[in-house]
């Protein structure tokens, strides 16, 4: 599990968060959500250890994490899983090279069972005999998947995504919220998404945080987020004409 | 004020580089990329415009020394010395600056804004350390290896513009390129050149280290390397050649 406690973070004059508190849950699909700017990367990256935070404490499993040096934060590090927005996959690498990269700096494994877990990886996101290609040769939803592939090769504890369906097709978003969500049963993963993707809060939001502002303004499920009266969630929530469909 | 932060923030950036290798044979296998990219891939724009030089050097000398006091081995002896002292060390290095500093600040910098170091850094990996340090390594040991082939093909297009256009006979110049040479002039050049490695790959590296924003920036930061490593590598051949040769 994951506890954010009281986390504020500013740049220059501006306030981004504003003391924010909430807990990701193992083996549960965690949705930060929000509208652009509303400071949901910003708290992902703290998270992660991107940005110090000004205030406050983010602990992992009782350990603390927040604004220790780059050395102390390794070790936890090693247990995390990032999958960046736009995949951020290593250009000069083959996908069998990015997804062994984590295996090679952090494991003594021999170059054997290191094909063994790639594969069994690449298996799991469905992408079985792409290991010789580029990044460049790969679809957007094939570089998510190689990028989710490459998050998980370390088994790790907790996995984290940033907008990881975004500039997808509906069909292909969906794979990537299935699979994610899947993936985190299956590994039992603490997984925090970052998404303002309304099909994906109804598909897979198990425990759902909506920032707004800076500020946490409501948590709940994703049978809840359909009843909530939270005037500025209503907002964000029915803001398509699709999801007004649904309003109850 | 912004010229003392970025000394400082260059400073942090390469004192992070200079840490040891999280794993030895991830950093060795950097190493040999580093030396395709920034050494063996170099070698032909760096023996064309070496060949040329000597040439033109042997020729400007030729038609400049008319009087008959004056031998013809003296050609041979300054294309030499011209080529050890300044043009290889430095015509050399600053044409890398263009060829290998535009290089490293562009793949940094487009790993810096797709993401790519961020990555490095959650995995928990040094990505100073991992990207930085290879290429300055490479091209600390690669260089000086560029700069005597450029010494040699440079002597040598000055020994084939000579016999070709027949104005220093070929064993003149031969004699001259053998005439009173000392080994430190050799010396100097190679400090001058690992300097110069340093100055390229580092400076470079830290242009596209820090960018921030998109592909605009990027090319920005390429073109401030290029600038800024040949303003420095001008500004310490002064230094090194006031501290070694006065």
């Amino acid at each position: 599990m994951i506890e954010v406690k009281n986390i504020s973070k500013s740049f220059d004059e501006t306030r981004v968060l504003n003391d924010i508190s909430t807990t990701f849950e193992r083996g549960k699909t965690n949705l930060i959500i929000g509208q652009s700017g509303s400071g949901k990367t910003v708290l992902m990256k703290c998270c992660i250890g991107l940005y110090d935070v000004d205030a406050g404490e983010i602990d992992y499993d009782q350990r603390r994490f927040s604004n220790l040096s780059d050395r102390k934060k390794k070790n936890i590090r090693e247990e995390m899983g990032v999958l960046f927005q736009g995949g951020a996959l290593f250009d000069s690498f083959t996908v069998e090279e990015n997804v062994m990269f984590p295996l090679n700096m952090f494991t003594n494994m021999t170059m054997a069972e290191k094909k063994e877990r790639v594969n069994f990886v690449l298996e799991n996101v469905n992408l079985e005999g792409t290991n010789q290609k580029f990044p460049a040769e790969l679809s957007g939803g094939m570089i998510k998947r190689v990028a989710i592939a490459r998050a998980i090769s370390l088994m790790p504890k907790y996995l984290f995504a940033d907008e990881p369906n975004s500039g997808l097709d509906p069909k292909t978003a969906e794979r990537i919220d299935i699979l994610l969500s899947e993936l985190t049963k299956k590994f039992n993963m603490t997984t925090v998404i970052n998404t303002h993707d309304m099909n994906s809060v109804l598909q897979i939001g198990e425990k759902i945080s909506f920032i707004h502002q800076g500020q946490l303004w409501w948590e709940g499920s994703n049978k809840e987020i359909m009843k909530t009266d939270n005037p500025q969630l209503n907002e964000f929530v029915f803001a398509t004409a699709l999801t007004r469909l649904l309003k109850v | 004020m912004k010229v003392l932060y970025q000394i400082g923030e260059y400073v942090m950036l390469i004192f992070q580089a200079f840490k040891r290798p999280d794993k030895g044979y991830v950093f060795r296998r950097q190493l040999f990329i580093d030396f395709k990219r920034l050494g063996i891939e170099s070698i032909g724009i760096v023996a064309i415009i070496s060949l040329f030089t000597g040439g033109i050097i042997a020729i400007q000398m030729a038609y400049n020394i008319d009087s008959p006091f004056i031998p013809k081995s003296t050609i041979g002896f300054s294309t030499r010395q011209m080529l050890v002292l300044e043009i290889s060390p430095t015509i050399i290095s600053l044409i890398l600056a263009g060829k290998v500093g535009s290089r490293i600040a562009s793949e940094i910098g487009t790993m810096r804004i797709t993401e790519q170091i961020d990555a490095l850094r959650v995995m928990g990996i040094n990505p100073a350390n991992y990207l930085i340090l290879p290429k300055i390594t490479a091209a600390m040991i690669y260089n000086p290896v560029l700069i005597i082939f450029s010494i040699f093909l440079g002597v040598f297009g000055g020994w084939i513009a000579g016999s070709i256009t027949g104005l220093v006979p070929s064993s003149d110049y031969l004699i001259g390129v053998r005439e009173w040479f000392e080994p430190f002039s050799l010396t100097y050049a190679m400090i001058k050149t690992v300097v110069f490695a340093f100055i390229i790959t580092s400076v470079s590296a830290y242009k596209g280290y820090t960018v921030k924003g998109g592909s605009v920036e990027v090319g920005q930061a390429s073109t401030e390397a290029v600038v800024a490593s040949s303003i420095l590598i001008i500004s310490f051949d002064l230094i090194l050649t006031q501290m070694l040769l006065s």
